[in-house]
């Protein structure tokens, strides 16, 4: 199955990802109308640590994902390999926060988790953080 | 209902739900059936007090989809019990008095409340429990805006309680006879933080105190102090539920005792979630941990090992994510070692619990974010003196780890 990587090396640290992945997720066609003043709630988060290294990370879609085994809602679940979250059940208890290895889940707006579905839960086709990557840091491939 | 089945599960909750998973996972042709004292199809328990609150309904607040129990062949039993285990027979005995014979069996009984025997509470009549879907619409149909709600117990399921229903009555006292709140996860600064948030609303609390008697209306505590209610919600806490095993002759101790795969000492018994001890990697000890994550993983590893797969539940350790009226509590493992702790300029509480090397447990409160990267920390026993010691303790981000394994756990497929 096709995943999201990031090459390190290659990351800027421009956090254009969390834009495309917030306008991806808000329908609209107009990004500045979409997310200009607005507080921004992406799937996808860039890292930053010492030594100017930036890393931008988002679902794993892990084979044996820990968020789902924890979910108190039974919101969690996983098809085609893809681990979706049905919002309309979660409570926004963050127990998948706590349990996310990767630290890649994150609240939406009103405290409802909200998740990565590799932009299949949306209109772009392709996940709108790879194909918006300036420098080709975010691809979407199959790997082992 | 059939007189043998390949799987039999007593129980219908979350844990069960995983073992039917985790049977479904490995043999899809097997007969299962599933005992549920309840009468209703799996529910998220925890989500009780959403409920009440109206965050969640009775659609949304199903674990599973309507189809289920459908989707995996799985039968239920609905509002029966099993009475008794005959494992060298391999037969349980209902409450209706039929025996139903198996191949494998888990038992996913879940816990039961404590009662501590108070005198005169018989003479209480509006009181209950807050254990079950059907205690809280018990209670949702007692409550009033005049109801004063007095709730013995100030662990989870008490507090829990207190905030799905305080916007609906008129107020709220919580005793507790322990000296802090949540004092099974807390210490006393934690706590103190949680309780000053908790008391903003109309919520007060009696600590270091107990009902020494009980009048319909009135609780007489031991310091003196009478506190008078309509509706009296007992959370003093929770036992593992043990019986069916123990009777049979089987290893209990304060659960049942179960092995990795989760088999406990009697043959093609095996046992899952609130009912059972684990062993907590974070401390090293058997114990009971009654968390839903616990319940699902270690109901999953039952399921694929009771249809002839391999499955270990060998990383069990204790995790809450708890909030209240939006304030977050994150705790997981032991307290143990020394404590890193500071406090953040947003007031928020950060304690970090290192013990050779290993980082042992963890209470964040008021910043729950990523917090699940120190949960692995935990569980997989990272050398601390293999990460970035600086960053890790100011904050939960993947740039602690060294490139390579950076590399290693976002290069692929994990
Ligand atoms: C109010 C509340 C809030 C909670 N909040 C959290 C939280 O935030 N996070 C968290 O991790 N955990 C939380 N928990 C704990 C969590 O709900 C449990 O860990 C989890 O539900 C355990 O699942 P289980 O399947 O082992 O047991 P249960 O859910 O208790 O299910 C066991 C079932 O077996 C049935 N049963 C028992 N004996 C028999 C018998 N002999 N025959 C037939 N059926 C039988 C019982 O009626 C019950 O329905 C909370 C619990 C409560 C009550």
């Amino acid at each position: 199955m096709k995943r999201i990587y990031v090459n390190e090396k290659w990351c800027l640290g421009c956090h254009l990802c969390e834009y495309n992945c917030a306008f991806a997720a808000s329908g609209s066609s107009d990004m500045s109308l979409a997310l200009k003043g607005r507080k921004l709630y992406p799937k996808i988060h860039v890292e930053e640590g010492s030594d100017r290294i930036t890393f931008a990370v988002s679902c794993r879609h892990c084979t044996d994902p820990m968020c789902m085994k924890s979910c108190i809602a039974g919101a969690i679940s996983k098809e085609d390999g893809i681990v979706k979250i049905d919002r309309s059940k979660c409570v926004g208890c963050l127990t998948c926060v706590l349990a996310c290895p990767y630290g890649a889940l994150a609240p939406g707006e009103n405290g409802i988790m909200q998740k990565c579905q590799l932009c299949t839960d949306n209109i772009c086709g392709e996940p709108a953080c790879v194909s918006g990557c300036p420098n080709g840091a975010i691809v979407f491939e199959e790997r082992d | 209902m059939k007189s043998y089945y390949d799987h039999i599960i007593v129980g219908n909750g979350v844990a069960a739900a995983g073992t039917i998973e985790g049977i479904r996972s490995t043999d899809g042709e097997g007969s299962i059936l599933a005992v549920s004292a309840e009468k209703h199809p799996v529910y998220g328990r925890p989500l009780i007090s959403y409920l009440l609150e109206g965050r969640t309904d009775r659609e949304h607040i199903n674990y599973r989809r309507d189809s289920f129990y459908a989707d995996n062949g799985c039968e239920v039993l609905y509002g029966e019990r099993a009475e008794a285990l005959d494992a060298a027979g391999k037969k349980v005995v209902l409450s209706t008095g039929e025996q139903v014979g198996y191949g494998k069996i888990c038992i996913a009984t879940g816990s039961n409340p404590f009662v501590p025997p108070f005198e005169g509470l018989e003479k209480v009549k509006n009181k209950l429990q807050f254990m079950t879907l059907d205690d809280a619409l018990a209670l949702s149909e007692l409550l009033s805006e005049e109801s004063r709600v007095l709730i013995m117990g100030a662990g989870l399921i008490g507090l829990k309680c207190a905030e799905g229903i305080c916007r609906r009555v008129r107020e709220i006292v919580v005793a507790d006879l322990a000296p802090r709140i949540l004092s099974s996860i807390l210490d006393d600064e934690c706590a103190g933080f949680i309780q000053r948030h908790v008391e903003k609303e109309n919520i007060s609390f009696l600590l270091g105190d107990t009902a020494e008697r009980f009048e319909d209306g009135k609780a007489f505590m031991k310091s003196g102090r009478v506190v008078e209610f309509d509706i009296l919600v007992l959370a003093v806490g929770v036992r593992a539920n043990t019986a069916l095993v123990k009777n049979a002759g089987g290893a209990v101790s304060r659960g049942i005792v179960v092995d990795t795969h989760m088999r406990t000492s009697l043959e093609d018994v095996f046992a899952a979630g609130d009912c059972v001890e684990n062993l907590d990697i974070s401390s090293g000890t058997g114990k009971v941990m009654a968390i839903l994550p616990n319940a699902y993983a270690g109901g999953f590893a039952a399921g694929v090992n009771m249809a002839g797969g391999t499955k270990l539940f060998d990383n069990a350790m204790p995790m809450n994510s708890i909030g209240f009226f939006g304030l977050h509590a994150m705790t997981a493992g032991t307290y143990e070692g020394q404590c890193e702790a500071f406090r953040g300029d947003d007031g928020s509480i950060n304690r970090l619990y290192i013990k050779d090397n290993l980082l042992k447990g963890f209470i964040f409160i008021g910043k729950p974010e990523r917090t699940g990267v120190y949960t692995y920390l935990i569980r997989e026993k990272v050398p601390l003196d293999s990460i970035d010691f600086e960053l890790f303790r100011r904050t939960a981000t993947q740039t602690m780890f060294s490139h390579d394994e950076r590399g290693r756990r976002f290069g692929g497929v994990v």
